[in-house]
C-alpha cells in the first residue's frame, strides 16, 4: 500500500508565489491540489504595476552584480532579514526572468530587441524588468497559463472560489505535522478536508486589516492569522509598508507606482503655504522639491518608509499639503506624453479613471497608504556554502563580490526546511513569508520574492514528500477521524456565526461587523503605520480589546446556506483582529526606529537589544492574545551599518534652484 | 518647466456632481439557482469618488431597502479594484462594465438619479449579482492559450524581440477574462451544461488569446491546435461580425482585428489540410 500510494501537494493561493510552486511540483511528478478564494487569474498580484528586480548584462557592465542586489535588498530593509536566502534569491533573480520571457511575457524591449529596464527606488542602477505598467498582471497571466496547461492534462486540480479554514495538524511537539487543511466552498457552503503530505500557503499580505490600502479585498491576512492561531509562529508583524504614492478614494487606496518615479516622477509642494494656483501654473522656482534636496544622491527614489515618513512630515507636521490637505505633487507633465503613455500607460489610465485629470498634463495628487506586508510566517532554511570568516562591509560597485552567483550559496538547494515554518510540512510562500524583506522592501522585489519561493523552495517541499517525514508517514495513513474533528470544529464555529443572524432584526453599531472592521482599519491606521509611539500603541492595544470583545457579541446580516459573503467576512474580521493584536505589540515592544517602523519615542535603530526578529506566538491566555520572543537574525554575511541614504538638510524657503536628477533632466 | 495645456478638457455635457446627494439604486437579486428573481431599491447618501463598489459595501452595512425593509446585504464578486483583475463585471444601467471604475459622480451626478444594477446574462448566476464565468476560463483551454515550454529549470532567455511586436502582443495580453465582450456578444449565449461548452461559440477573448500565443515564437509550436479548434464548431466562423465586443472592451483590445486575423488564419489553414488530404 504505501509503494504506490497517491501523494498530495496542497497549495492555498493562487497569486505568483502559491502558482510558480504548484508548477514546481507537478512538474517534478507529485499532484496538486490549489485552492484560492478568486480564480487563480484575479490574484491580488494582478495588480502589481512597476517591475521585478535582476541583475542584467547591462547594469554588470556598470559595475553591479548579483551581490550588489542582495547588499541592497539587506540595506534596504535595515539588517533586519535573515542573510543567506536573501543571497540566494538575489543570486537566482536572472533566472526567473529568463523563465518568465520563455513563458511569453511581454517584456517591454529595446529597438534591438532585448529586455528594457527602469530605475526603481533604493538603487543608482537600472535592474527592474517591467511589462507596461501592469508587470504583476503579466507575470501572473504567464503562471496562469502555464497552471491552465497542467490543469488540462490532470496534474494540477484547481479549487476556485474555495476559502482555505484551517490546517490539519497531526502529533504534538517534535511530532507535529501538517497533513491536510480544511476548506469551505464560497457558493455551496460545503465545509471539507483535504489530505496532504505538504501544505504550501500562498496567500498574500494583509492590508485590509487597516482599512483602505492599495491592496485587493481578499487581502485580509486571514489565512495567515488562521496558521499563527493553530500555532504557527508569526515573524516582525509589526513591519508594515506605507507607500508613498497613492490616490485616496472611498473604497480603497489606488497605487501609483514607483516606475512613475522610476520614469522621471518628481515629488513636489508649493513652498508658498497653501498656494492656491493649480499645480502646472506654479513656475519651477516656486516649487519645493524636497526629496530631491534632502536626498540629493537618491532624490525621489529613496526607499519607501523613506519617502512615506518626508511626505507625512510636509503634510502633517508642516502644514505644507497641497490646497492644504494632505497630498502632495507626483509629477510628469515634463515628460513626453506619448512616451508616458507606452512606458506606464496603465497606471495613467488609472490615474484619469478615478481621480479624473490626465497626469500627462496635471500633476497627480497623492498620499501615502498601506501598502504591504513584510512580516508573515516565520520560516527556516538550510544555510549555504557562502560562509566568510567576517561578514563584508559596505559594497561599493565595481568592487569584486566575495562570492559568486552560483546557485546554493545562500540557502541549499532542495533543503526541506526552506520556507517551511515551525510546523514541518506547513510552508509560507510570497508576500505571506517573512523572510525577505525586513523592515522594508524595496520596490519590484516582491514579485522575485513569491516566484523565487515557488521555484526554489517548492523543490525542498517535493522533497519533503518523497524522501523527507511525508514519505515515511504519508497523510493517506492518518486516521479519517483527524479530519472529521477539524471538520466539525470549522463547523461549529460557522454554525455560531450563521445562529447569530437569526431573527434579523435591529443591528446595532455594536456588534455590526461591518462598523467593527471599519473601526479596526481607522485604528490600525491612526496607531500602527508612518508614525508609532509607546503611548499610541498602548491605546491600541486597549481598543483591539474592545474589539474583540465586541467581535465576540458580532451578529450576522445573512444567515443563508448559500454563497453567503457575510459569512466569510466577519470570519475573516476575527482573524484580522487577532493579527492586529501581534502587529501593535509588536509594534510596541520594539523600542527602536528601524526601516518601516518608526517610533517617535525612540527615534534610532538599537542594535544591541533588537536585530532580532520579533516573533509572536499565539497565546490566548494573555490579554492580548500574543506573546513576543525575540530571535537572532543571521547577520554571517554583511555587517550592519547606518541607513541614511546620504541625507541633507532642505527647507520650502531655502530657494536654491535645485539640479534636477539626470533623468528628470533629459526631455 | 511648465507643463503644456491639455488639448481637450472636460466635454460640454458633464453635469458638475452635487454634494452631499442621494441617489436611489435599483438591484436585481435572486438568491441562488432555480430561485424567483426580485428587485430591490437602496438610496445611498453619496460620499466624493464613492464607485459601484463603495455603495454597495455601503448596503452591506446598512442593508435595509427604501421601503424601510431588512434585507441581506448584495452578493457581488470584485478584487482589485482598479480595473485590472476583471472580477467585478455587472450590466450598470443597461450597459455591461466593472462596477469598482464606475464613478457614481459620473453615472449620477444629480440628487435623485437613479441607476439599476444587474448581474451578467449569458453566465449562470451564483446569487445576485455574483455569476459564475468557468465556460469563459474553459474557452482559454480550448485554444490552448499558453507556451509550451519545456519545464521551469534554467533553459537561459526566451526569444528576442521587435518592441513593434512586444506592444502588439503586450495588448492582447491585458484582457483580463472579465467577458464583457461576451455579453455584449449575440452569439454568445447563455450555456449552462458544460457537456455542450465544446460546440458553442467561443467567444471573441478566447479568439483574441489564440492570435497572442500564435504571434509568440514558442508558442507558434500550438498553432495548428489553435486553427484545427477555431475551424470546428463554434470557432471563429461563428461570429456574426457584430463588432459589439470591441465596443465594450474595457481594456480596448483590437477584437475585431484578431478576429479578422483568425479569420484569414483558418482559412488558409484549412486549405493545408484540404490538400494534405485531412479534411
Ligand atoms: C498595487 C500594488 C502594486 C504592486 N507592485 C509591485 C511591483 O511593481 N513589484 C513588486 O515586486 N511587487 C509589487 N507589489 C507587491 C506584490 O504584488 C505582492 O507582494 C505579490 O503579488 C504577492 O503575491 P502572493 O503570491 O504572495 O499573493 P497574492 O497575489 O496576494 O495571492 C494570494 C492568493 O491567496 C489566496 N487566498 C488568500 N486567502 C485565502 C484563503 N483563506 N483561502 C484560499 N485562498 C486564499 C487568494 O485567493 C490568492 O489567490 C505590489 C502590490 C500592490 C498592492
Ligand atoms: S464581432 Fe463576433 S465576437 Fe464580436 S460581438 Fe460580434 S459576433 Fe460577437
Ligand atoms: S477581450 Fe476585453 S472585454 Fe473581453 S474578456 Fe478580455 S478584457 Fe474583457
Ligand atoms: S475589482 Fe478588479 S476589475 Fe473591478
Amino acid at each position: 500500500m504505501v509503494a504506490n500510494r497517491e501523494r498530495r501537494v496542497i497549495v492555498v493561493g493562487g497569486g505568483l508565489a502559491g502558482l510558480a510552486a504548484a508548477v514546481r511540483v507537478a512538474e517534478s511528478g507529485i499532484p496538486v491540489d490549489l485552492f484560492s478564494m478568486v480564480p487563480v487569474k484575479r490574484s491580488h498580484s494582478v495588480c502589481a504595476q512597476g517591475g521585478i528586480n535582476a541583475c542584467n548584462e547591462v547594469a554588470r557592465q556598470q559595475g553591479y552584480s548579483e551581490y550588489q542586489h542582495f547588499d541592497e535588498t539587506i540595506y534596504g530593509g535595515d539588517y533586519l532579514a535573515d542573510q543567506g536566502p536573501v543571497l540566494e534569491m538575489a543570486n537566482w533573480a536572472p533566472k526567473v526572468i529568463d523563465l518568465l520571457d520563455r513563458m511569453g511575457v511581454p517584456f517591454n524591449r529595446t529597438s534591438e530587441g532585448m529586455r528594457d529596464l527602469r530605475l526603481f527606488g533604493g538603487s543608482l542602477f537600472k535592474r527592474t524588468h517591467f511589462a507596461g505598467a501592469t508587470t504583476g498582471q503579466q507575470l501572473l497571466y504567464a503562471l496562469d497559463e502555464q497552471t491552465r496547461r497542467y490543469t488540462s492534462e490532470g496534474k494540477i486540480n484547481k479549487y476556485e472560489f474555495w476559502e482555505f479554514l484551517w490546517p490539519v495538524t497531526t502529533g504534538e511537539g517534535e511530532d507535529k505535522r501538517c497533513v491536510g487543511i480544511v476548506a469551505q466552498d464560497m457558493r455551496t457552503m460545503q465545509i471539507r478536508a483535504f489530505r496532504g503530505d505538504a501544505v504550501v500557503m500562498a496567500t498574500g499580505g494583509n492590508g485590509l486589516i487597516f482599512g483602505k490600502s492599495t491592496n485587493s479585498v481578499i487581502c485580509t491576512g486571514g489565512a495567515a492569522a488562521r496558521c499563527y492561531q493553530a500555532g504557527a509562529w508569526y515573524g516582525n508583524p509589526e513591519m508594515i509598508q506605507v507607500h508613498p504614492t497613492a490616490i485616496p478614494g472611498a473604497d480603497k487606496c489606488r497605487l501609483m507606482s514607483e516606475s512613475a518615479r522610476g520614469e522621471g516622477g518628481r515629488v513636489w509642494v508649493p513652498r508658498k503655504k497653501g498656494d492656491t494656483r493649480r499645480g502646472q501654473d506654479i513656475p519651477e522656482g516656486e516649487r519645493w522639491y524636497f526629496l530631491e534636496e534632502k536626498y540629493p544622491k537618491y532624490g525621489n527614489l529613496v526607499p519607501r518608509d523613506i519617502a512615506s515618513r518626508e511626505i507625512f512630515d510636509v503634510c502633517v507636521n508642516q502644514g505644507m499639503g497641497v490646497f492644504g490637505e494632505n497630498q502632495v505633487y507626483l509629477d510628469l507633465t515634463h515628460k513626453d506624453p506619448e512616451y508616458l503613455t507606452r512606458k506606464l500607460g496603465g497606471i495613467m489610465e488609472i490615474y484619469e479613471k478615478f481621480a479624473g485629470e490626465d497626469p500627462r498634463y496635471a500633476p497627480m495628487r497623492i498620499f501615502p497608504a498601506v501598502h504591504y506586508t513584510m512580516g508573515g510566517l516565520w520560516t527556516q532554511f538550510t544555510p549555504g556554502t557562502y560562509d566568510p570568516s567576517e561578514p563584508w562591509g559596505d559594497h561599493k560597485p565595481g568592487m569584486e563580490a566575495p562570492t559568486d552567483a552560483k546557485p546554493g550559496r545562500g540557502m541549499r538547494i532542495g533543503a526541506m526546511n526552506n520556507a517551511m515554518t515551525n510546523i514541518p510540512g506547513l510552508y509560507a510562500f510570497g508576500e505571506v513569508n517573512f523572510a525577505y524583506h525586513g523592515a522594508t522592501r524595496l520596490g519590484a522585489n516582491a514579485l522575485l520574492s513569491c516566484i523565487f519561493d515557488g521555484l526554489f523552495c517548492g523543490l525542498g517541499v517535493a522533497n519533503f514528500v518523497n524522501e523527507g517525514p511525508a514519505a515515511e508517514a504519508p497523510a493517506e495513513l492518518v486516521e479519517q477521524k483527524v479530519y472529521d474533528a477539524a471538520v466539525e470544529s470549522e463547523q461549529a464555529k460557522v454554525r455560531k456565526l450563521v445562529d447569530s443572524a437569526a431573527g434579523v432584526g435591529e443591528q446595532s453599531d455594536d456588534v455590526n461587523p461591518y462598523m467593527i472592521g471599519r473601526e479596526l482599519g481607522i485604528e490600525m491606521t491612526a496607531a500602527s503605520t508612518v508614525v508609532k509611539t509607546g503611548e499610541r500603541l498602548q491605546r491600541c492595544l486597549a481598543k483591539l480589546r474592545e474589539l474583540g470583545e465586541r467581535y465576540s457579541r458580532v451578529k450576522l446580516s445573512d444567515g443563508a446556506g448559500w454563497t453567503n459573503q457575510s459569512l466569510s467576512y466577519t470570519r475573516a474580521i476575527g482573524d484580522m483582529i487577532v493579527l492586529a493584536q501581534a502587529i501593535a505589540k509588536g509594534g510596541l515592544l520594539r523600542e527602536e526606529s528601524r526601516g518601516s517602523h518608526y517610533r517617535l519615542d525612540f527615534p534610532e535603530r538599537d542594535d544591541t537589544r533588537f536585530l532580532k526578529t520579533s516573533v509572536a506566538v499565539y497565546d490566548p491566555s494573555d490579554a492580548d492574545r500574543c506573546r513576543i520572543d525575540w530571535r537572532d537574525i543571521d547577520t554571517r554575511l554583511v555587517k550592519p551599518r547606518a541607513r541614511t541614504y546620504g541625507k541633507t538638510e532642505s527647507s520650502p524657503d531655502a530657494k536654491t534652484p535645485t539640479e534636477k536628477p539626470a533623468e528628470a533632466a533629459a526631455s | 518647466m511648465v507643463a503644456p495645456s491639455k488639448p481637450v478638457t472636460s466635454k460640454p455635457d458633464e453635469v458638475k456632481p452635487e454634494m452631499g446627494r442621494t441617489v436611489r439604486f435599483t438591484i436585481h437579486r435572486c438568491d441562488g439557482p432555480g430561485k424567483a428573481a426580485r428587485w430591490e431599491s437602496f438610496d445611498v447618501p453619496i460620499e466624493p469618488g464613492s464607485n459601484i463598489i463603495s455603495v454597495l459595501q455601503y448596503i452591506a452595512a446598512h442593508p435595509v431597502t427604501i421601503e424601510g425593509k431588512r434585507t441581506t446585504p448584495v452578493v457581488w464578486d470584485s478584487g482589485c479594484l482598479e480595473e485590472v483583475c476583471g472580477a467585478c463585471t455587472m450590466v450598470i444601467n443597461g450597459r455591461v462594465r466593472q462596477s469598482c471604475s464606475c464613478l457614481i459622480d459620473h453615472i449620477a451626478p444629480r440628487n435623485g438619479d437613479e441607476v439599476t444594477l444587474e448581474p451578467m446574462s449569458k453566465f449562470p448566476v451564483v446569487r445576485d449579482l455574483w455569476v459564475d464565468r468557468e465556460r469563459l476560463f474553459y474557452n482559454l483551454r480550448r485554444v490552448k492559450a499558453w507556451v509550451p515550454i519545456d519545464g521551469t529549470y534554467d533553459l537561459g532567455a526566451g526569444p528576442t524581440e521587435n518592441p513593434d511586436k512586444q506592444e502588439t502582443r503586450y495588448k492582447l495580453s491585458t484582457c483580463m477574462s472579465c467577458g464583457c465582450c461576451l455579453e455584449a456578444c449575440p452569439q454568445f449565449n447563455l450555456e449552462e451544461d458544460p457537456e455542450h461548452w465544446d460546440s458553442a461559440f467561443i467567444g471573441a477573448h478566447a479568439i483574441s488569446q489564440a492570435r497572442l500565443f500564435n504571434e509568440h515564437e514558442t508558442g507558434k509550436q500550438l498553432k495548428r491546435d489553435r486553427l484545427d479548434e477555431l475551424m470546428g464548431p463554434g470557432g471563429v466562423s461563428d461570429c456574426g461580425n457584430a463588432q459589439n465586443c470591441v465596443k465594450v472592451c474595457p481594456k480596448e483590445i483590437p477584437l475585431t482585428e484578431s478576429i479578422g486575423a483568425m479569420g484569414r488564419a483558418v482559412t488558409i489553414h484549412s486549405l493545408a489540410r484540404f490538400f494534405a488530404g485531412k479534411k
